[in-house]
């Protein structure tokens, strides 16, 4: 689990993937056939194989802040980088690029809006590190990276286990069943912005979208019905897409020819680079499998290894022969 | 010329009038000028060097206005506003309708009879347009079902050379790209005149998909909150601070290598610049960028005070610093910063 470690940790909120994509350039090396970076930044690795192209894709970016206002006390305003829960952020720190570290708290009493908000920048007490913030740095939850079990708890497993996935599905394929694309898409959080391009760059026959998904097994909870550590989940629907019978019916055998327990996700909301693929050109038979997490967009977001290491299996077996 | 794009009719869908009068300017400056299937108005100025980027710049010919709906029996005329209006700022305007230019007023119940509701603004629903008809059949013969209205405001230059006037948003916009495609530069640029931007970035998407340029540049008119009893950090844009580059809005997150050499171009040459410092709001930008394989795409802006109202007010500094800032980063050979 070095790996998902290495990219959990890496700093990547929407639109500054650089690092994220860094690591993912060095890990491919000598398990594909083609890399590109498109415009917006997204990740394309093409490995040869014959007919029709499969597109699996994961995004690099995970929720963050971005700093509006350095106000003449040197305290930092900011705005929200995707869907931030404002309770997830109160009180807590996140880390700019540099590794500076930034302490949010409240400008008044129960805060419902970021403009309720602010950083605190310890370091600028003696004098020094806020000269490296300026209004456009972005921060991500300041957070490790915890194992314990068969339990894996961090900030940003949204997408990057879905980046560890692909990566681990990828260097697994000796025979390709199909011509594959593995992508690694910009600003999924923004609103599946580097997804739309990637795929007009691409036109795939097939895509499937590697992402996490709700999972409401806690107290309180029980609106949806996935468990922790009982198997990845197919996509049914999202708010985004409704997914394709052909990609479902062909994650579902491969399921059980293999003996991988498998859950089927429905959410009423939210969504994944699916919603923005299956309607590109032409369109595209898309579907989603989403490794059931705990907390999503908060620091601590928690998920199964044995859930992520059967997306792997599945995905290795749907792309071709394995090692 | 301001003046004339200001009070030109122009509500999201019904541009005709203000593309005629942009039209008129440009066959005289470009080398091709087209009108799309949806109303873009596509201006080629070639560069004076064959091998060069395209560059698209974009600012949206489109005001927020409102629709007619419905004629009630005593001749008052039901409305729904196109583009995002603020209820507040309707009540007792006057407004321009449809292609006689009927003359009407927003009406509202008054406050005497509200008793304590009098605090709150009136939702749409609940206003109406007075076009002084004696009743339903009369008002039919001025207006009809359908009919585009837009606000009737003058304008006008006051103060510390500002301006007031409506649609601003974006006339200022379309202003500046009149005045740059005057000059020839070393690209090929693409002045284009959007349509439909206040519902939903619609026409910037088909224009981009004709133009296909390498990079785009939206110049807008933003919003601009220096005014009493805000924080400084809810400001968005200083008047008179120069033009405001965005960096990241709900539509679109700019290209930093883009944004940057816009910033630089207005450091270097001594133009007063800021950053748009919220990240509310949206523009064109959102469908270029998204366009095809994606365009590296940044946005500049004027910064407007009651934007989407009839009295925007602007600075004629603001809009001489955009003006400038993309003069200079236009004047700019291919280099390495922005050689894509």
């Amino acid at each position: 689990m070095e790996l998902l470690k290495k990219l959990t940790q890496a700093f990547g909120p929407s639109g500054n993937e650089q690092t994220v994509r860094d690591i993912i350039t060095e890990e491919i090396k000598g398990f594909c056939d083609e890399t590109k970076v498109d415009t917006l930044g997204n990740l394309v690795v093409r490995k040869y194989g014959g007919g029709k192209k499969l597109m699996l894709s994961a995004h690099m970016d995970e929720i963050g802040i971005i700093a509006t206002v350095i106000d003449d006390k040197n305290f930092v305003h900011f705005s929200e980088i995707g869907g931030v829960k404002i309770n997830a952020l109160h009180s807590s720190k996140v880390k700019f690029i540099d590794g500076t570290i930034g302490i949010i708290y409240e400008k008044s009493e129960k805060p419902t809006k970021f403009s309720d908000l602010y950083i605190d920048i310890p370091n600028i007490c003696k004098g020094e590190g806020l000269y490296n913030i300026s209004v456009g740095d972005t921060a991500v939850m300041a957070s490790e990276f915890n194992l314990s079990g068969d339990f894996v708890s961090s900030k940003a497993l949204d997408d990057r286990v879905g980046c560890y996935i692909l990566l681990e599905t990828l260097k697994s394929i000796t025979k390709p069943n199909y011509d594959l694309y593995f992508v690694f898409t910009v600003q999924e959080e923004l609103g599946l912005r580097g997804a739309k391009t990637a795929a007009a760059g691409i036109s795939p026959d097939y895509a499937i979208a590697v992402d996490v998904t709700v999972c409401d097994d806690i107290p309180g909870g029980g609106k949806y019905p996935l468990v922790l550590g009982k198997g990845p989940a197919i996509k049914v629907k999202d708010g985004s897409v409704i997914c394709h019978p052909e990609i479902k019916r062909l994650l579902a055998d491969t399921a059980k020819a293999e003996r991988i327990d498998i859950q089927y996700e429905i959410l009423d909301k939210g969504g994944t680079d699916a919603g923005a693929i299956h309607t590109t050109g032409v369109g595209v038979a898309t579907g989603a499998l989403s490794i059931p997490t705990r907390y999503i967009h908060t620091a601590c977001e928690t998920a199964s290894i044995s859930d992520i290491k059967n997306a792997v299996k599945l995905l290795s077996k749907v792309c071709g022969d394995t090692l | 010329m301001l003046k004339i794009l200001s009070e030109a009719f122009g509500v999201s869908g019904a541009e005709d009038e203000v593309r005629e009068i942009i039209k008129n300017e440009m066959l005289s400056l470009c080398d091709n000028v087209e009108t799309d299937s949806m109303g873009n108005l596509i201006c080629l100025k070639k560069g004076t060097k064959g091998y060069c980027n395209t560059i698209m710049l974009t600012a949206h010919m489109d005001e927020v206005g409102f629709i007619i709906s419905g004629v009630t029996k005593e001749g008052y005329l039901r409305f729904k506003t196109v583009g995002g209006i603020d209820p507040r700022v309707l009540s007792a305007k006057k407004v321009i309708i449809g292609k006689n230019k009927t003359v009407g007023c927003i009406g509202d119940k008054p406050p005497h009879l509200e008793g304590k509701k009098k605090d709150k603004a009136a939702s749409v629903k609940d206003l109406y347009i007075d076009i002084g008809a004696k009743d339903d059949d009369d008002a039919l013969k001025y207006i009809s079902i359908g009919d585009f209205a837009c606000f009737d405001s003058e304008y006008k230059e006051f103060g510390d050379i500002l301006i007031k006037g409506k649609a601003l948003d974006d006339r200022i916009g379309c202003f500046i790209l009149l005045d740059l495609a005057k000059n020839r530069y070393p690209h090929d640029v693409y002045f284009v005149f959007t349509v439909q931007e206040e519902i939903g970035c619609r026409g910037a998407g088909v224009a981009t998909y004709s133009v296909k340029p390498d990079i785009a540049i939206v110049v807008e008119a933003t919003t601009c909150s220096d005014v009493p009893e805000t924080d400084e950090a809810g400001f968005s844009t200083k008047l008179r601070g120069g033009g405001a580059i965005s960096i990241l809005d709900r539509s679109s997150y700019s290209a930093p290598d883009l944004r940057n050499v816009l910033y630089k171009a207005a450091v270097s040459n001594g133009i007063k610049v800021q950053y748009k410092q919220t990240t509310f709001g949206g523009n064109d930008a959102g469908a270029i960028h998204l366009t095809e394989t994606g365009i590296k795409t940044a946005v500049i802006s004027v910064p407007c005070r009651y934007i989407h109202s009839p009295s925007c007010v602007a600075s004629i500094g603001d809009i001489n610093s955009v003006y400038d800032i993309l003069d200079n980063f236009l004047k700019g050979e291919v280099n390495e910063a922005w050689s894509f």
